[in-house]
């Protein structure tokens, strides 16, 4: 008899070794989530560079990729944001054969609700420049939002009423885990040692350039290291004396119990805050916006969740009743322009890639792609050469806060 | 209707005078008041509740409290509610429900219930009244302290509900009374404490009515959030029992030894009528003898210890029980109901009932949400609390001390270091009751017996057996993390609380490692499952988020308005008459506003009083523009900017004295604004002294606009010169119109002569009819939102946050003159000499004009350089801001953010829409009365 998830594929039996720090890698990457993964795997695979570490200072893939709401779209305003998403979701159509992996990659489409004449004009503005971008979007009235999802509550009695949404047919959402370990598993086999409980402790500079990293298990030599530290990214470029333009602050999410099939897409909504998926087993998993104070604790408070709660039986009255049976946060890297950084830094082979935010897990393979381009060929890749650590200097920001202001 | 076969002749805590009728799976029973869901169906003979969730193999009740993880239930009746254990479902009358395997059912009906939430603060919080925390809260209570104790069950008493120990179970009557009786002392049964976040915040859930079933009066709250911040926690939150590996530990018939003592004592059933034990640990054999005294035989205790301390072994040996130390249970027969179970070496016994003890968990999870430590103690074999940093303390077998005694005393001292600690001198509680201990074996560190790994359960819930754990530490994972992920064990409905541990102590022996440096998974909030409407509360519908209304919002009602939400704010969008759409009224009131006189409720426009020696200084840093050499008296329009130099709100400033400015903001940005001062006063400027206050709901606003409207006014306001050279544009006065106290000021956000009126938010609706009296002959028209934007358009007028999006600098809007080119400095000033902020081709605020005079732009659309579009991605040049029919004009128009905008006006671009390209022309943004004449009448 197969109940709920028991035909979710089964993972793989092997995944990677352990293996010892070796003392010197040509590259060393910092941070073994999904991007650092992403980014062994493109290395090895793309250009051939495979004496690398990936370096994790606790369990492979536990930060904000072990916590993330999965969610995938390419749907964002500005041409710079949709090439390197789009860039990510073609990527995610072929990454389930690309890794031979079962990632779960279920293209659901993504709604994104609109409450206000405001929201409408934004959200029109942001479909139409999809669509000049080649990213496939529509605007959807009331009428064809209840149709795409029949339990949004579309009556007028919503505290702000939807006044219809904008929907990405080719979004959706992936096994977080299954992603991390794919791509773990692809990297280790080509070559990559991933080293878990393996802290970066500080970052040996000589004369402007970086020849290595400091480690809880001790010194490593590298040739190039590449940040990946999402949350904490700012705590490790301090070691190099690079002040970065990020606040780190707590994003919560949880997760009901299973239940019968009743949403099947992906629905966001920022007036009435929050989001929400039924994932594969039947549980619905939501999120809302930022705690407001930073903080590297991994949790958050209480009235978050209150008040996402609240948003959610606006939007779905039919969840009353549902549980909460897990709560979690993660620390996320938020820029001021919302949008990630990625690429040089003043010190000589030492690159960069966070800024993420809120958002980075649907750009995983697009970033990994990227970023593997930058560190092999010290240029970047022209789909994040607009995300620069020097724009915060010459202003020419990309800011997905003010004009589209979609989170995750 | 089946008889309660299994039930005791006699005791229990159920009341058999009132029995209750339920159905589950279709058929119909009946239990007794006092019994749980899972109580009265094993009273009924019923074990097996459902079938697992991948093999579908049949599950029965397990456990008898919150920790359950097999004998999961959806309620039907009545009202639907999803996924809840058995074992916590109080029985009402009328009950229907269902065994779940898998997915509960949510209702397709609105939940008629009502939720709500309260805030409470104490000294000390108890969570938890067993015995650990009666005692600490009797102590406390005594102090004087104001206490709030919390316990997940329909009574105080905890573990010692579940045991025959009268003289206990009279002191937790005698406590529970003196609590009650006690004004500083709130007891709440029923509730879990579910969340312990920073500094001594626990969030609690309160089941109000849910054990009334349809019985529940409708006026009271189904559930209640309990928000509690305490100054001392002690968290008395017991222990659970877990179980051990072995084959088919899975099928129905099969519970935790704790358990079937709690079934036999609490509710006066009887789980079976042969059972088997094997257990790792002393507790099972109390449990053993309180079923032989109900009438349960007791067929063998399989101990997996190499030796069974005497005093076990002589009390069952009493009663003809055999002890066999060093054994364990080879194989369980029947599927559907345990029928024999084979002990290590092959001896086969009759039995109905297998109870399991692999040892105890104290209850961590609270604990470790507050950050606490959890340390593995070999001797226990658990994990107990090691250090946390709130104010907390934990006391009973949650701390890993299962005796009574020891219970009871480290409760009493947790109570007495909590009170004190708080500055109350602690009292003496009531007298504790005399028990007696026997000393303790140590338990057997087993986690895994021999057999097939294939059907060793490990987590029930989630169908996770050995073999599926060592396949994840097979293919590299070393992290209970990564074993918990790879084969979901523990997170399913019970997060674990039986398996958790087990989950750990099964990787460990995999890997050969300690099980103490492995550790456990995290805990998180909740403890036990809350629901969405609770978490919910009252803030739903209207009260999701406050709804604003000006002091004439009924008059807008009443005379036909439709409304636009502008932040909180329900604005009039436009006043429709007979049969009019929005284009229609929209055309009409324009056409009053340009050729005679219009008004409308201006209230929501945020206001802020700023006051103080520097205030001036204040307002230069906020605003790009000089505010400092505004004269009193006087009026100026500023810009504020973040400090990437992009604009962030806009709005008249007015000076009312030399140390006092009445500041206006959009109305969607109000709290915003004082935000934004508050934050750099606080932050960055703690030394000048400013106040800044919203007025927003002090002042009521009236925009009286057109030609005609001079002549309103100077009948309304006799003593008021409004002549243009005594009054002229941009200044105020303080006067009297139709008798009420007003500021007027000569302001316009519409090109044309115009007032605004403000007066005390009380007066708002006498002004507003006297307005209308006096401008009825000559045809005065109210107007909403709709029309505000189309004549502000025409003009050219941005408005802040449909015409800027965050990236649009005050130059970018064609407005450099409002960017001070000689004061030190000012927010976002830095940022305009940046070589982004300086690129020729930044998008400028321009107008656009359709070739064919007829189209209407759809706001959002994209504009682009060539007549047929290629290949995406396609080069865009900007978007349509705002974009509306003119009565004024004839003929619809638009306003966008156009790449070099200013540098391409009179050429032609291209709006795709759909798969048409419409041809538009770019001009200046300011489409009517480019001169400016209109604006002194
Ligand atoms: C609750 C939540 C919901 C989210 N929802 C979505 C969503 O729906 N869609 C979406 O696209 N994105 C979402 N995100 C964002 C997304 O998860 C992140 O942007 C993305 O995972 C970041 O990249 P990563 O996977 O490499 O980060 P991480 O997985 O956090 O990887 C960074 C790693 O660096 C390690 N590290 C840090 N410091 C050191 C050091 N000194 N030495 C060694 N290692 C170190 C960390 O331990 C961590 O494992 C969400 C995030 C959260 C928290």
């Amino acid at each position: 008899m197969a109940g709920p998830g028991s035909d979710l594929p089964d993972h793989p039996d092997y995944l990677w070794r352990n293996p010892e720090p070796r003392r010197s890698y040509d590259v060393v990457i910092v941070g073994g989530g999904g991007h650092g993964l992403a980014t062994a795997y493109y290395l090895a695979k793309n250009h051939g560079i495979t004496n690398v570490a990936v370096l994790e200072r606790g369990w492979l893939a536990g930060g904000n990729m072990a916590r993330n709401t999965t969610i995938i779209r390419s749907n964002y305003l500005w041409d710079e944001s949709a090439g390197i998403y789009e860039h990510a979701l073609k990527l995610w159509e072929g990454l389930e054969e690309d890794l031979d992996y079962p990632i779960l990659f279920s293209q659901r489409g993504v709604l994104n609700l609109a409450h206000s004449l405001q929201d409408v004009r934004d959200s029109v503005r942001r479909v139409e420049a999809n669509r000049l971008n080649g990213v496939d979007a529509q605007w959807l009235d009331p009428q064809q939002v209840k149709e795409v999802c029949p339990i949004v509550n579309t009556s007028p009695d919503v505290r702000y009423p939807v006044l219809g949404g904008t929907y990405q047919p080719r979004a959706g959402i992936a096994k977080h885990d299954y992603v991390a370990w794919g791509f773990a598993r692809a990297a280790d086999a080509l070559g990559v040692d991933l080293i878990q409980h393996c802290e970066v402790t500080g970052l040996d500079i000589t004369d402007g350039k970086i020849t290595g990293v400091q480690t809880t298990r001790g010194r490593i030599a590298a040739g190039r290291v590449a940040l990946s530290a999402a949350g904490h990214t700012s705590v490790v470029a301090a070691m190099a004396g690079i002040d970065l333009p990020l606040q780190s602050h707590p994003l919560q999410a949880l997760v009901s119990e299973l239940l019968e099939p009743v949403h099947p897409t992906v629905v966001m909504s920022n007036a009435v805050h929050v989001y929400v998926s039924q994932a594969h087993k039947g549980e619905l998993v939501m999120g809302a916006g930022i705690d407001s104070y930073n903080g590297y604790g991994q949790r958050g408070a209480f009235h978050i969740i209150e008040r996402q709660m609240s948003a959610a039986l606006e939007l779905f009255p039919a969840f009353a009743r549902a549980h909460v049976l897990r709560t979690w946060g993660g620390i996320v890297d938020v820029t001021p322009d919302a949008s990630p950084i990625v690429g040089l830094t003043p010190v000589d082979d030492l690159y960069l890639n966070c800024g993420w935010g809120t958002g980075g897990f649907k750009a995983t393979p697009g970033v990994g792609w990227c970023y593997a381009h930058t560190i092999a060929t010290g240029e970047p890749h022209p789909l994040n050469a607009p995300f620069s650590l020097d724009r915060f200097t010459t202003g020419a920001l990309v800011d997905e806060h003010g004009a589209a202001a979609v989170a995750h | 209707m089946t008889q309660q076969e299994f039930r005791t002749v006699q005791g229990g805590r159920i009341d058999r005078d009132r029995p209750l009728r339920f159905r589950f799976d279709g058929r119909d029973y009946t239990g007794y008041a006092g019994d749980t869901l899972a109580s009265a169906l094993l009273a009924n003979g019923v074990h097996r509740t459902s079938t697992s969730i991948k093999l579908g193999r049949p599950r029965g009740i397990f456990a008898a409290g919150a920790e359950e993880p097999n004998a999961l239930v959806q309620v039907e009746a009545p009202f639907p509610e999803p996924m809840l254990t058995a074992t916590t479902v109080e029985l009402y009358d009328g009950l229907v429900a269902r065994g779940l395997g898998g997915q509960g059912r949510l209702a397709t009906d609105p939940d008629p219930a009502r939720y709500d939430a309260v805030h409470t603060h104490c000294d000390v919080l108890v969570v938890g009244a067993g015995p650990a925390g009666l005692a600490a809260a009797s102590v406390a209570a005594a102090s004087g302290a104001r206490v709030v104790v919390v316990d997940d069950r329909s009574e105080p008493g905890g573990s010692l509900l579940g045991t025959r120990e009268a003289k206990a179970l009279d002191w937790v009557a005698s406590v529970a009374a003196d609590l009650h009786a006690n004004p500083e002392v709130r007891l709440l049964t029923r509730t879990s404490a579910f969340g312990y976040y920073d500094d001594n915040y626990v969030v609690a859930v309160e089941r109000r009515t849910n054990h009334l079933g349809a019985s529940a009066p409708a006026h009271l709250s189904r559930e209640r959030i309990w928000r509690i911040r305490a100054r001392r926690v002690v968290l008395a939150t017991g222990a659970h029992e877990r179980s051990l590996a072995f084959d088919d530990n899975d099928r129905p018939g099969i519970m935790l030894a704790g358990a079937a003592r709690t079934y036999v004592n609490r509710y006066g059933v009887l789980p079976g009528r042969r059972a088997v034990v094997l257990t790792t640990n002393d507790s099972a054999y109390a449990a053993a003898l309180d079923l032989l005294d109900a009438g349960v035989a007791i067929a063998v205790i399989a101990d997996l210890r190499p030796s069974v301390s005497p005093l076990w072994t002589e009390r069952l040996a009493d009663r003809g029980v055999e002890v066999l130390a060093g054994y364990g249970v080879e194989r369980v027969v029947g599927e559907e109901r345990v029928s024999s179970v084979v002990l290590a070496g092959g001896r086969e016994f009759e039995a109905d009932l297998l109870l399991v003890s692999g040892g105890w968990n104290p209850v961590g999870a609270l604990y470790s949400q507050a950050g606490g430590k959890l340390r593995y103690d070999a001797d226990l074999g658990s994990f107990v609390p090691d250090g946390c940093r709130e104010a907390v303390a934990v006391a009973g077998s949650a701390n890993g001390t299962y005796g009574l005694a020891g219970c009871l005393a480290e409760g009493t001292g947790a109570g007495r270091a909590a009170v004190e600690a708080t500055g109350f001198a602690a009292g003496t509680g009531r007298e504790l009751p005399a028990a007696d201990e026997s000393p303790v074996t140590p338990p057997a560190h087993t986690w895994v017996l021999p057999g097939d790994e294939t059907v060793q359960f490990v987590d029930l819930q989630r169908d996770v057996t050995v073999a599926e754990i060592r396949r994840a530490t097979g293919t590299g994972m070393r992290s209970v993390e990564h074993v918990k992920r790879y084969t979901t064990a523990g997170t399913a409905h019970d997060q674990g609380k039986t398996s958790g541990v087990l989950t750990s102590g099964v990787v460990a022996h995999l890997l050969g490692v300690d099980v103490g440096d492995l550790g456990t998974t995290t805990f998180r909030p909740p403890y036990a499952p809350v629901s969405f409407a609770a978490l919910a509360g009252r803030d739903r519908g209207a009260l999701h988020d406050p709804i604003r209304v000006t002091a004439l919002h009924a008059w807008h009602q009443a005379n036909g308005a439709l409304f636009e939400n502008v932040g909180q704010w329900q604005r009039p969008w436009y006043y429709p008459r007979d049969g009019e759409d929005l284009h229609a009224a929209v055309l009409r009131e324009c056409r009053a506003a340009r050729e005679g006189v219009a008004t409308m409720d201006a209230s929501t426009l945020g206001k802020i009083d700023v006051q103080g020696p520097d205030a001036a200084v204040l307002l230069d840093r906020l605003y790009t523009n000089l505010m400092s050499s505004l004269k009193v008296g006087s009026i100026r329009y500023g810009v504020m900017c973040r400090p990437d130099g992009m604009i962030f709100d806009d709005g008249t400033v007015i000076r009312l004295a030399e140390d006092r400015f009445l500041v206006t903001t959009t109305t969607g940005n109000a709290a915003g604004v004082l935000d934004w001062m508050e934050d750099f006063l606080q932050t960055e400027w703690p030394d000048l002294r400013v106040h800044c206050t919203s007025v927003t709901e002090q002042w009521a606003t009236i925009a009286l606009v057109g030609p005609r409207s001079r002549e309103v006014l100077g009948t309304l306001a006799p003593d008021l010169a409004v002549d243009n050279d005594s009054f002229p544009f941009m200044t105020w006065r303080d006067t009297t119109v139709a008798g009420l106290a007003a500021r007027v000021c000569r302001i316009s956000f519409s090109g044309e002569l115009a007032y605004e009126l403000n007066v005390n938010w009380w007066d708002a609706l006498a002004l507003w009819e006297a307005v209308l009296a006096a401008g009825a002959p000559l045809g005065i028209t109210t107007y909403g939102t709709e029309t505000m934007h189309v004549l502000r358009a025409e003009k050219g007028y941005p408005i802040i946050g449909q015409d800027t999006d965050g990236t649009v600098t005050p130059q970018d809007l064609g407005m450099d003159w409002i960017v001070s080119k000689k004061k030190p400095d000012f927010i976002g000033k830095r940022s305009f000499a940046r070589a982004d902020t300086g690129r020729p081709d930044r998008k400028h605020l321009v107008g656009l004009l359709p070739d064919d005079g007829e189209t209407l732009l759809p706001e959002g659309a994209h504009l682009v350089e060539m007549e047929s579009l290629p290949e995406p991605p396609v080069p865009m040049l900007g978007h349509v801001t705002s974009s509306y029919h003119s009565a004024a004009l004839g003929r619809p128009f638009a306003l966008a953010l156009i790449k070099g905008g200013r540098d391409r006006i009179g050429q032609r671009v291209y709006a795709p829409l759909g798969d048409v390209l419409v041809p538009v022309t770019i001009t200046g943004p300011v489409l009517y009365d480019p001169e400016g004449k209109r604006r002194d009448g």
